[in-house]
């Protein structure tokens, strides 16, 4: 018995040591725990998503770890201080895209890259933090819900920097940057009348939109709906991935058995496709699983933003949160074959550098938001 | 503009946001409820489904085609063969604007622009998954320049495969014929299964006719294929079973023909049009099938292009025309021979009787004179001088006095007027005249000035080269005849095991008087020996040539007019003949030669027959001349 009870107490004193290093560190346990199980799972998949290439899965550790340090170091910056600065990043972040406009590299066709020394990276990354950032910013001391006025000023917050961004062209940054400013919007309280008329609006803009666009636009368009009209052209990464999902079945073909992924049917089978990887080689369970873990980490998101007191950090992990899970829908949806094919990619398990850091980072600021809150509540 | 100055309530909007976010929460449950229900539907339900689909995706049926079957000459010499090279192919699935693709090839001289309409109808005409060769043979060059370029052009891959190789060249081309990529026309008479990954067919000559015995049976494998349709050799980790089945080579094809003695025959007609058949008269066997000029079979098995095929098409000289199979001559004297069989079997004739020549035979109640080729006359001749001496007016009389009928029953007998039925396509049949046939084509009757004519092989007559070897070798048989052929024995692919042809015999010609053989066969060897039309051939010989000479007009002329041979146009010139059999006692080989417009069988077309005969009989093949005349012989004989 004493020596039973020695051994739950040590177990305990453990617990409860890394609980308070957790705490010391301004991070939350169960997202933390969500996130690494993400992790794991990515990296397990991404091995056999690249064709058991050691470097690639290498090279991936150190952006995850990268991604880590970015979160642990954001989640030590002080809340006010992230307030401060988001007018100054905002602002920076435009400027910068201006900048790449002007002069930036062409990567795969679009220009989206600024080369600064040594690093080359992608402002519009940057702007995924800023815009949410300066959109709470802005809203922070006004009275919510937000007049008509100040939700016509964070429109145009979100218009300036998405509209460069599309014109890159990289429509699904675009996409994304407008859907986290939006969400701010939307968890401000924005009046269902306006939600109902802006939807209403944009309903009936699609066949306006229709007469305008071109050719090769509306050819887009129809693949979506039926990619079987151009199974070798832009139907092809659609149907193949649903082959790949479909052919796996309930317990899949067995991880680096699939043989849409092995035999590089399936494209970007390491990148946007990952998940149709998943779903081949360990069957609707794995994705399932996967799911499940991704919606804890949304979950327990919108709890700790839901328990902040202060309006700007409400408003900046509430976005987080559901940018987030955008990436998430969008991106199964996409595989699956319910959206049509944008570049997003699955969060912590695509192969790839930038996105990661950044949702790193949103999720360091989120803890570091809503566990201070905490900290002076209590 | 007054300004509704509101207060922040901070309770209120928490409750706000709090609210929103249970909204936003329940949102992203549905939104992904309705992936995972997209995710059950794709892996539950159409499970089955897709799990076909992505089976058809990694296993391909790859066509191995079958190694054609090699040509051997009656000696084992190998003379159509395969040998690696290195073509240009294109899989249609692969890529996906096959004219752009063409015209990007073109541009860069890999493919002749003009082929680019022929080559994507041919394209759409295959299977998606199945190469199209583009062109059969690269150089070095070529290879070198798509090397740099093999980038812009996915779809499109160098392949080394084995091409037919024809050693000896435009040696017996007319014979072997060759073989050249499959046609939109092709494509529609044979077997897409049988000739999948084949990139050739026989077009002509035996390459044509033993098609079936020399392509073979083509096999296939299960490969295991990436997206970009390369193989690769396991999945992940796995191996997997895949099935094969072996190519079924095709047969061997052993011939009668000996290359060493073709070679003399083409090297002998070397500056003329003509053709030289030689052919053993105790099997039917073709031992020279020649026909000059002839043509590089190996420019169509690597893909002739389109201006030397255009200059093999429109040379005057017509190297592609088989004057051997399909060119139809008048005989002129050569029938001679036959003729006078033909007097002897209707006993219209005794051969020991003389006639006399004056130089010119008339038919009863009329004044046209029919001339002799000697102006003056041979005088008294019988049956065996009259065909040493190739006397016109003997004959001018011998087939009046038989009747077109009789003439026609016993020509026919011979073999003219009817393909031979040797085993290469295209053989034309001549023309052997009769009253029946005048009234059919002509809606004349016959007149007997016409049958006085066919007594020395003109007027209506016609007969190939090949009818002319195939009746000399029934005559130096004396009546059991043989079917020419050209293919002896077969070589099964699989059990090596050679299947010799036996010779297909003829119904022999029962002559009442089995002796009459002999009358004619004692006229044509007086022809090689002194006083004879053809004496020359017979120097220095050490056997003895049986043979006929002839001279067929190609133009005629007036009543009056003299041939006169300077004055005349090269291509109206007389065609020289010459048939012979050697040695008359016990013959092994008969000929059949033919000069286009070459002048007088005797000194023209015997001498090339000799070679041919020294060569098969006595194994000598260099290209030694006939001995000049001794110093004081008289001068040949100018013979019709």
């Amino acid at each position: 018995m004493l020596y039973d009870d020695g051994e739950n107490s040590t177990a305990r004193r453990t617990l409860t040591a890394s609980s308070r290093l957790l705490r010391r560190l301004h991070l939350d346990g169960p997202l933390l725990a969500a996130l690494a199980a993400v992790v794991a799972f990515g990296l397990f998949v991404l091995f056999s998503a690249t064709g058991e290439n050691m470097p690639m899965w290498t090279n991936q550790i150190e952006r995850l770890a990268l991604a880590i340090v970015a979160l642990v170091l954001l989640a030590q910056v002080p809340p006010a201080w992230l307030k401060r600065v988001s007018p100054i990043l905002y602002a920076a972040g435009v400027l910068l895209l201006l900048a790449v406009m002007v002069h930036g590299d062409v990567g795969k066709g679009a220009q989206r890259w600024l080369v600064l020394g040594p690093l080359r990276f992608q402002p519009s990354e940057l702007m995924k933090l800023g815009v949410p950032m300066m959109c709470a910013w802005y809203l922070h001391d006004r009275p919510l819900p937000p007049s008509l006025r100040d939700v016509t000023v964070v429109l145009g917050i979100i218009a300036v920097p998405a509209l460069i961004i599309a014109k890159q062209p990289d429509l699904g940054t675009a996409l994304l940057i407008a859907s986290a400013g939006i969400l701010v919007v939307f968890l401000a309280g924005l009046s269902t009348v306006v939600i109902v008329l802006g939807l209403t609006l944009l309903g009936g803009a699609v066949p306006v939109a229709w007469h305008f666009m071109h050719d090769y636009q509306r050819q887009r368009v129809l693949m979506f709906l039926d990619p079987s009209q151009d199974p070798l052209g832009a139907g092809y990464h659609s149907i193949q991935s649903q082959i790949a999902i479909g052919s796996g079945g309930l317990f899949g073909k067995g991880w680096m058995n699939g043989s849409q992924a092995q035999l590089e049917f399936l494209p970007e089978r390491s990148t946007d496709f990952i998940f149709a990887v998943i779903g081949e080689e360990l069957g609707l369970l794995g994705q399932l699983l996967l799911i499940g873990l991704y919606l804890t980490v949304i979950g327990r998101a919108l709890y700790m933003a839901s328990e902040a007191q202060d309006t700007y950090a409400r408003l900046v992990c509430g976005s987080f949160a559901l940018t987030f899970f955008v990436y998430v829908f969008v991106n199964t949806g996409m595989v699956s074959g319910i959206l049509p094919v944008v570049g997003v990619p699955l969060p912590f398990i695509s192969y790839g550098g930038t996105a990661m850091v950044t949702l790193g980072l949103a999720l360091g600021m989120l803890m570091s938001i809503a566990k201070s809150k905490r900290l002076v509540q209590s | 503009m007054p300004r509704s100055v509101r207060i922040k309530d901070h309770w209120g909007e928490q409750r706000l946001f709090i609210g929103r976010t249970i909204f936003a929460g329940i949102a992203a449950v549905v939104l992904l409820l309705v992936v995972m229900g997209r995710l059950f539907w794709l892996q539950v339900v159409r499970h089955d489904y897709f799990t076909d689909l992505s089976q058809g995706n990694r296993v391909r049926l790859e066509p191995l085609p079958p190694d054609r079957g090699l040509i051997y000459d009656k000696n084992g010499v190998v003379i159509a063969e395969n040998t690696p090279a290195f073509q240009l192919e294109l899989t249609p699935e692969q890529v996906t604007n096959v004219g752009d693709t063409l015209r990007r090839l073109a541009a860069i001289g890999l493919v002749e622009s003009g082929q680019v309409p022929a080559l994507e109808r041919l394209i759409r005409a295959a299977r998606k998954f199945e190469a199209v060769p583009l062109r059969l043979s690269l150089s070095d060059a070529d290879i070198a320049t798509f090397a740099v370029r093999q980038f812009e052009f996915p779809g499109v891959e160098i392949q080394t495969r084995l091409a037919r190789w024809y050693p000896y060249g435009d040696i017996a081309a007319h014979a072997l014929g060759y073989v050249a990529a499959i046609s939109e026309d092709d494509l529609k008479h044979i077997n897409a299964d049988e000739y999948a990954g084949s990139s050739v067919i026989g077009k002509l000559g035996l390459e044509n006719t033993y098609e079936e015995q020399l392509h073979g049976t083509a096999g296939f494998r299960q490969v295991l294929v990436n997206a970009q349709g390369r193989h690769v050799d396991r999945l992940g980790s796995a191996p997997v079973k895949l099935d094969t089945r072996q190519p079924r080579a095709g047969n061997d094809i052993f011939l009668g023909l000996d290359i060493k003695v073709q070679r003399v025959a083409e090297e002998s007609l070397a500056g003329h049009r003509g053709a030289l058949i030689a052919i053993d008269p105790t099997t039917g066997d073709v031992v020279a099938l020649a026909s000059v000029p002839s043509f590089d079979p190996n420019k169509f098995t690597r893909g002739i292009s389109t201006p030397e095929y255009a200059s093999l098409r429109d040379d005057l000289d017509r190297p592609l025309f088989n004057r051997a199979l399909r060119g139809a001559y008048p005989p002129g004297s050569t029938v001679k021979p036959m003729m006078a069989l033909a007097g002897l079997e209707y006993n219209a004739i005794d051969p020991r009787a003389t006639r006399f020549c004056r130089g010119y035979f008339t038919l009863p109640g009329s004044s046209r004179h029919y001339r002799d080729w000697k102006k003056e006359g041979h005088g008294n001749v019988d049956m065996r001088r009259a065909i040493a001496t190739s006397c016109d007016v003997y004959f001018y009389g011998l087939a009046d006095v038989l009747g077109i009928e009789r003439v026609h029953e016993a020509m026919s007998a011979l073999g003219f007027g009817k393909p031979t039925g040797i085993d290469i396509v295209g053989e034309r049949p001549g023309l052997m005249p009769s009253e029946e046939w005048k009234r059919q084509t002509y809606k004349q009757a016959w007149y007997p000035g016409e049958t006085v004519i066919v007594g020395i092989g003109q007027g209506y007559m016609l007969a190939t080269p090949l009818q002319l070897a195939h009746a000399v070798a029934v005559v130096a048989a004396r009546g059991h005849g043989f079917r020419p052929r050209l293919v002896t024995a077969v070589r099964d692919a699989m059990t090596r095991e050679v299947k010799t042809l036996p010779p297909i015999a003829e119904p022999p010609i029962a002559l009442t008087d089995p002796g009459n053989w002999q009358v004619i066969i004692e006229g044509m060897e007086m022809v090689t020996e002194a006083g004879g039309t053809a004496s020359a051939v017979q120097r220095g010989a050490s056997y003895k040539i049986a043979a006929k000479t002839g001279t067929a007009q190609v133009f005629s002329l007036g009543q009056n007019e003299k041939y006169n041979a300077s004055a005349v146009d090269e291509r109206l010139r007389d065609h020289a003949l010459f048939i012979a059999f050697a040695p008359a006692e016990a013959p092994k080989l008969a000929i059949a030669v033919l000069v286009e417009n070459g002048g007088h069988g005797g000194s023209v077309a015997a001498p090339m027959a000799r070679r041919v005969f020294d060569a098969f009989l006595l194994g000598k093949y260099d290209a030694a001349p006939v001995p000049p005349p001794p110093k004081g012989a008289p001068p040949e004989p100018q013979v019709n």
